[in-house]
């Protein structure tokens, strides 16, 4: 069973870098689509495995109580992905806008791409963690710029320089990380294995440990788009393909800020006293204000729900900061009901821009008349990402909300305040773009409903009745990171 | 005479002081990429912002006895000091652009503003790091100097080009960072895949042929590009 359990570990980075390769070479575009989707789930099934029988660390791999809620996210959104993509590419061939040459090269990113994710979040060693980072960047700026015009370039450009920024001070705080091991662990790669530092919390360098935690911030924190570094998510998200700007929110940024919850972790268990969440705290505050405020004045539908990613990455950096079991448990929970809820309005958006040939929000209007199915989807997405019940981002809110109360009343009024802006802006928006007379020039689109309701549904469980073991499994990850 | 030259080098104080030499001397190259004002100019220092981290990298890899640090070295001899800059050169002439580097910061608020950055990082790191090795505690902080001032090599210059050296001369301070924090892993891997990254961004600048950042002063004409503009 143990050769089992490791066997699968390495198949979760293997499936991908080797489905990547055959993509690359796959010239017949359906052929290439169902291949995608068919890895997608040998990846979901490879990732269950590890909730069946879990392997002991090593030096290069870690499966815990933490990462395992993520793996399994990132396997399911990939797989939902997987299968949106594939009708979605199929209406951009029909159209002229991607040729059969870019979709080779689309398919062997979009595996890449979940192989760099699932190294950065399987990983024990701090550089393979980063190494991951990296990869799954440089496949999205790829797939962000592949329509190739003037939007589309520029806003690859700024996120090529921007994350390359980024990442390059998320190295400079490893680095740091490893200085302050070093003196007591020794050095080589045991100053450089997450559970080996954890083990020996207490022996580094708190002063050192503490600048490197403000670098890995700022560094990882540019990819998971907290303010100010997040200037290349609304571009990113709005001129790349829809299933590219699904997974990026859905994803990418919960993977950034796994990563940034590790380093946490560590720092919570040395002898540095609670800097972290104060700074946590302060970055999550201005964040949601930020977006929340930005999300009044958009005009394209694409970026208005990128700047709402923007929002809940702030909620979330602050539950985290505000910690304790409900902070913390809080923050999980967003974290897993935002990914599902905003991959699953990408999904509904992407059909919609494609059934109104554009993603103005001005142009858009009616669309509970004109497309009855996708109209609705807009409403309980926007509603359920909007924060309110019966869907489960309200539980995750409501919980970080009264916890945040008990500890800084203050603080629980400008949440409240920030979440009320988004809420406005948002409804507000939804109400003109699903309700009233239909806006002229509309085409049929067969959309795939499948993956839009399936997240819905697990939204709309996790609101109802969230499951005792579910909110048991949280509150213990949560006591890890203190 | 001669002996004594030797020992002062490569004695145990020499090492380190030699270290120090080529470390500075990379602050040093990075506040001369600040001041060109022609992008012919910026490609040569950065050309020799890379041959200066050639030198302390493979120097950290004599004294702590590390032979794979070499590759690094020559990664930044090979591929960063001759390689990229040639490559940007041609891109110099192909995209017609010699004309002056547009300052987005005039040249002495920048340098000014450099000053202030060193000392910051002189600041923070050599209190924070007072327990690590001398070695490394100097060697990061001006590690640190570098990456901030190649920071704002990227924020004060409009170009394409210059931020790409802008870029470049942050990752060097970086490999110097690693390079210099004794015994850490994956050194090689890291420079291999930031040489992957750089690759990247120049084919990026040739194929789309961007000649500049795209934020401009005039920002209907931003607004438009994004479709926010109705």
């Amino acid at each position: 069973m143990m050769n089992v359990a490791t066997g699968a570990v390495d198949a979760t980075i293997a499936i991908p870098v080797v489905s990547a390769t055959i993509l690359a070479m796959v010239s017949h575009w359906r052929l290439a689509a169902r291949l995608n989707v068919f890895v997608s789930l040998a990846t979901l099934a490879d990732i269950s495995l590890l909730l069946l029988s879990r392997p002991a660390s090593n030096g290069l791999f870690l499966v815990d109580d933490l990462n395992i809620v993520f793996l399994l996210l990132n396997g399911f959104v990939g797989f939902t992905t997987s299968i949106f993509s594939a009708g979605y590419i199929a209406y951009e061939l029909e159209t002229g806008n991607l040729t059969p040459r870019y979709l080779r090269f689309y398919h062997a990113m979009y595996q890449s791409m979940m192989a760099g994710m699932n190294l950065a979040l399987i990983t024990n060693n701090l550089g393979l963690m980063w190494f991951g980072i990296e990869l799954a960047t440089l496949a999205t700026v790829m797939m962000v710029g592949i329509y190739r015009t003037h939007a589309a370039v520029e806003a690859a450009w700024k996120y090529l320089i921007l994350a390359s920024v980024g990442i390059a001070l998320a190295l400079f705080g490893t680095i740091l990380v490893y200085l302050a091991a070093e003196p007591a662990l020794g050095a080589g790669m045991g100053a450089m294995q997450w559970t080996n530092l954890l083990h020996n919390a207490r022996l580094l360098d708190p002063a050192m440990l503490n600048v490197a935690f403000i670098f890995l911030l700022i560094g990882y924190g540019t990819k998971a788009g907290l303010v100010p570094m997040h200037a290349w998510l609304p571009d990113a998200h709005a001129e790349g393909p829809t299933p590219i700007s699904a997974v990026l929110s859905g994803l990418l940024l919960n993977v950034a800020i796994y990563v940034i919850l590790r380093f946490k972790v560590l720092l919570a268990h040395s002898s540095v006293i609670s800097e972290p969440n104060v700074l946590m705290i302060g970055t999550g505050m201005v964040t949601l204000l930020f977006a929340a405020i930005m999300l009044y004045r958009r005009r394209d539908i694409k970026r208005m729900f990128a700047y709402s990613s923007v929002e809940h990455m702030g909620i979330i950096a602050f539950a985290f900061g505000v910690g304790g079991t409900l902070g913390n448990v809080a923050g999980l929970l967003q974290m897993m009901m935002h990914s599902l809820t905003k991959s699953a309005i990408f999904f509904t958006v992407g059909h919609v821009a494609q059934a109104k040939g554009t993603q103005k929000i001005a142009d858009i209007r009616g669309l509970t008349s004109s497309h009855p199915l996708l109209g609705w989807m807009l409403v309980v997405g926007v509603v359920a990402i909007a924060g309110l019940p019966p869907f489960g981002i309200f539980t995750s809110e409501f919980l970080l909300i009264t916890s945040t109360f008990a500890h800084a009343p203050i603080l629980a009024v400008v949440l409240g305040l920030g979440i009320l802006l988004a809420f406005g802006a948002l409804i507000g928006r939804m109400t003109t773009l699903c309700f009233g007379t239909p806006s002229p020039g509309s085409h049929p689109v067969r959309a795939s409903k499948t993956p839009i309701l399936l997240h819905f549904g697990i939204v709309l469980f996790g609101g109802m009745a969230l499951p005792v073991f579910l909110y048991d499994w949280f509150a213990h990850v949560a006591l890890l990171l203190g | 005479m001669m002996v004594t030259l030797v020992n002062s080098i490569f004695g145990p104080n020499g090492a380190l002081s030699l270290a120090h030499a080529l470390s500075g001397a990379l602050v040093l190259v990075s506040f001369m990429m600040l001041y060109q004002d022609r992008l012919s100019a910026v490609i040569n220092v950065l050309a020799l912002h890379s041959a200066v981290l050639g030198l302390a990298v493979a120097w950290q890899a004599w004294i702590q006895a590390e032979p794979q640090l070499y590759i690094t070295a020559v990664i930044a001899l090979g591929f960063k000091a001759m390689i990229i800059p040639l490559a940007l050169h041609r891109i110099v002439r192909r995209l017609n652009i010699h004309r002056e580097v547009e300052a987005a910061v005039g040249i002495g608020l920048t340098m000014l503003a450099g000053m202030g950055l060193v000392a910051l990082s002189l600041v923070v790191m050599l209190h924070t790091a007072a327990h690590s090795a001398v070695l490394a505690r100097e060697d990061v902080a001006l590690a640190l100097a570098t990456i901030l001032l190649g920071m704002l090599m990227m924020i004060a210059r409009r170009n394409a080009v210059s931020q790409i050296a802008g870029f470049m001369s942050l990752e060097n301070g970086l490999i110097l960072a690693a390079a210099g924090a004794e015994g850490m892993p994956l050194v090689v891997e890291i420079s291999v895949t930031f040489s992957i990254v750089i690759a990247f961004i120049v084919i990026g600048v040739f194929l789309f042929r961007i000649r500049e950042r795209f934020d401009t002063i005039d920002s209907t004409a931003l607004d438009a590009f994004r479709g926010e503009l109705q």
